[in-house]
């Protein structure tokens, strides 16, 4: 695997190889010590043209664990704010001879962009509303590690799926693992066609005991402006989660960062059958396994023979 | 005034001999040889019956098509004040290259073709530069800003073929309406950007299973079609004449048809992008070259823009060719601007994907490639003789890859570059002149 752009291109048995990998390094975060040298030397840049606070330090933390060298790339204060266009961002910051780039942006599609503009292995950390796939693996992660498997589960997704790069990567990730995936929310927040993704749609909890894991979705006070749900208020009266509509029998997940008293109720939050805290812990030895898969056994020094700026193309 | 504009070039003398002639409007599908004198064509001819003047070309069509010349009622030529993206000359280079012999060039430039001044200057400049004859249409209100008519009746008197805010709909009803009623004045088809922008709002692909998968938002097909039903009931209700723009949903196949068999002048086009790929092709990659307005949508909007040409809803082809520049559209597909370059890959691209496999008459494609020309009140190219030669010499046989060795366009956005496809042209005889060979299409001097 060169990059890491899309759930898509993964198949359950690659998921398996990298989870399985992550629960290895899981025992290096409770050493005193906490690195491991697999990728010493090696150069990573994080590039986040977005706020991020747990996918950019988790990324940072996952890099530095394996011992490779982190630089943080944020769009502001850098020569973005000057206009500087993504591409030629990736090919001032390809000099650097980075060997692996964690983009975030807020455009679909650009982690496949600067994979074609860099000779960097590339991790998508989120581009626009597409894919979030780093985040779909450690959500696997933490439900095997709480359910053992994922075959068979009925799976809720619930909130704003028209917005979320996270709905999309876990829908197909959850659907390989072996779970049947239902989304859930106001019409006007679930995309005309996602039953394409191979879920079923849902416009009220009514049926929610169904479902063995709820996962929520973030409601963005941005996406207010176009009058998707006419407001938070009402929003929540119909598709909050709390300890009236969940069953403790049910595992509630939560990409965070949560809008209490939205989406979720401050009962559930903090309730033994959360596991946003999991998900969060799971995030720095998911993405040392991407990183590790991603690196490791490729060459390190040896001088490259493509040019550091590839040939442009269109995308 | 003569509203078509191009540099002078000498009148061809040549023969093209043996060739195969299609002229569904002329009823000719035979072989001939045709000579045309002084830019005219003088006479038609069994096969290998006409002698050359000494002073002739001799074309060998054996083997080779012969058809009217092409006309494209919708092309963006950038200028002025876009020049970086196309001009007058490379614009015309390729649609001569495309086998077109005219074509009529949008007002969305920098400025706006919204007053006689920018028009005259503009028609100044292709009588230098254009090398095929090119028309302008001028905008509906100034600035395309939606809040007040131009000049219609003097832009009409320096030559405006029509008028149209291509780029953006007439957004309000009133506006429309009053044009139309100015148009009673004046003249000249209103040609419509047909899109409402509180429902196709920052969309950036057509609003579908691809768009869900992809995370990109939305443009509904509701988004046309309401605005051409809206227009239509307008255009009825004034007795005006419309023309609606790259239709793309088959929502709007239907509201044409209705509009027309309620009585209402409205005219239709559909471009080739539209008529033979989906937005399918965005899941195999991201291409910004795939993005234009209104969006690729779906199989079954195609197939109805198809069975659209065939039953007569759809009156004409044109590419809506937009040339943008190469590092306008390296960006991230969000971000690129809309539109697709097309006048060299048109012929090419509807021979091989929609003729060839026999979904459409090849008799048929000429047609709607041609009656541009009827819509805007403009001859109509055709081969008989004693009139002006406007002609496209076409090889069906012979393959190439589109982009292969670059575009005569300014810019090399093609949704189609790298396609391979079937049908080249060899030579494009525009307003009597010859306009374009292809580099290796050898002709003998008699």
């Amino acid at each position: 695997m060169r990059h890491l752009i899309s759930m898509e291109q993964l198949e359950r048995r690659d998921i398996e190889r990298i989870l399985d990998r992550a629960r290895s390094f899981a025992e290096v975060s409770e050493r005193e010590i906490k690195k491991v040298p697999a990728l010493r030397g090696r150069r990573v840049i994080n590039l986040f043209y977005e706020a991020s606070t747990r996918t950019r330090s988790s990324f940072e933390l996952a890099a530095k664990t394996l011992s490779a060298e982190v630089i943080n790339f944020a769009s502001s204060g850098s020569s973005v704010e000057k206009g500087e266009s993504l591409k030629d961002t990736v090919q001032t910051l390809s000099a650097y001879r980075p060997d692996l780039i964690v983009v975030r942006t807020p455009n679909v599609g650009a982690a496949d962009l600067v994979a074609r503009w860099s000779t960097a292995a590339v991790v998508n950390a989120g581009d626009g509303k597409h894919e979030h796939p780093t985040q779909a693996l450690l959500d696997v992660y933490t439900l095997r590690e709480r359910l053992r498997s994922l075959d068979g589960l009925s799976i809720w997704v619930v909130g704003d799926v028209m917005h979320s790069r996270v709905a999309r990567s876990n829908i197909m990730a959850f659907s390989k693992m072996g779970a049947r995936v239902t989304v859930c929310g106001p019409p006007t927040l679930i995309p005309r066609g996602v039953e394409a993704l191979g879920c079923a749609v849902e416009h009220t909890l009514d049926r929610l005991a169904d479902a063995d894991v709820v996962y929520a979705l973030r409601m963005q006070h941005e996406r207010m402006t176009g009058s998707f749900v006419p407001s938070l208020r009402e929003y929540a009266a119909c598709y909050q989660l709390n300890g009236q509509r969940l069953s403790p029998r049910q595992v509630l997940m939560h990409p965070g960062p949560v809008n209490r008293g939205v989406e979720l109720s401050a009962d559930v939050i903090e309730s033994p059958q959360a596991l946003i805290g999991q998900q969060v812990a799971a995030g720095v030895v998911v993405r040392m396994a991407v990183l590790y898969e991603l690196l490791a056994g490729r060459d390190v020094g040896t001088p490259r023979t493509s040019s550091p700026t590839p040939a442009p193309q269109l995308a | 005034m003569n509203a078509l504009a191009s540099r002078p070039t000498p009148p061809a003398n040549l023969l093209v001999s043996d060739v195969h002639v299609l002229d569904p409007r002329a009823g000719i599908d035979s072989r001939s040889d045709v000579l045309v004198r002084g830019g005219l064509i003088a006479e038609l001819g069994a096969p290998n019956t006409l002698q050359a003047p000494p002073d002739a070309e001799v074309i060998d069509g054996s083997g080779r098509h012969l058809f009217p010349g092409f006309v494209d009622p919708h092309v963006h030529l950038r200028t002025p004040g876009q020049e970086h993206k196309e001009d007058l000359d490379s614009g015309t280079r390729a649609a001569a290259a495309g086998g077109y012999c005219a074509v009529i060039a949008m007002p969305n430039t920098s400025p706006t073709i919204d007053s006689a001044s920018v028009l005259l200057a503009l028609q100044e400049s292709a009588r230098r530069e254009a090398r095929i004859p090119v028309g302008f249409l001028a905008s509906v209100t100034r600035g395309l800003k939606g809040e007040q008519l131009t000049e219609m009746a003097e832009l009409r008197s320096c030559g405006a073929i029509g008028f149209t805010d291509d780029g953006k709909p007439v957004q309000r009803a009133a506006m429309l309406r009053m044009a139309l009623q100015y148009q009673k004045l004046c003249g000249g088809v209103l040609a419509l950007h047909e899109e409402d922008p509180s429902l196709s709002g920052n969309g950036a692909m057509h609003e579908g299973p691809v768009s869900a998968r992809l995370g990109l938002a939305g443009i509904p097909s509701i988004s046309e079609s309401t605005m051409i039903a809206r227009d239509a009931a307008i255009a009825r209700h004034e007795q005006g004449r419309i023309h609606a723009q790259h239709l793309s949903a088959v929502e709007s196949v239907e509201a044409v048809a209705e509009a027309k068999a309620r009585g209402a002048l409205i005219t239709a086009e559909a471009s080739p992008h539209h008529l033979t790929l989906t937005h399918d092709a965005l899941l195999k990659s991201l291409d910004t070259r795939l993005k234009m307005n209104p969006p690729l949508r779906s199989e079954v909007d195609r197939q109805a823009l198809i069975s659209g040409l065939l039953d007569g809803t759809i009156d004409c082809i044109a590419t809506d060719h937009a040339p943008h520049a190469r590092e306008e559209k390296e960006v991230p597909f969000e971000e690129a601007p809309m539109g697709t370059t097309g006048l060299e890959s048109a012929f090419a691209v509807l021979y091989t994907d929609l003729v060839e496999p026999g979904v459409l008459p090849l008799a048929l494609v000429i047609e709607k490639l041609t009656q541009g020309a009827a819509l805007f009140d403009l001859p109509v190219p055709t081969v008989a003789v004693g009139v002006p030669a406007n002609l496209t010499l076409i090889d069906l046989a012979r393959e190439w890859e589109i982009g292969e060795a670059g575009y005569e366009s300014r810019s090399e956005n093609s949704c189609f570059d790298g396609h391979q496809v079937r049908g080249r042209v060899l030579a494009t005889i525009a307003a009597g002149a010859v306009a374009y060979r292809e580099r290796t299409f050898a002709v003998s001097a008699a």
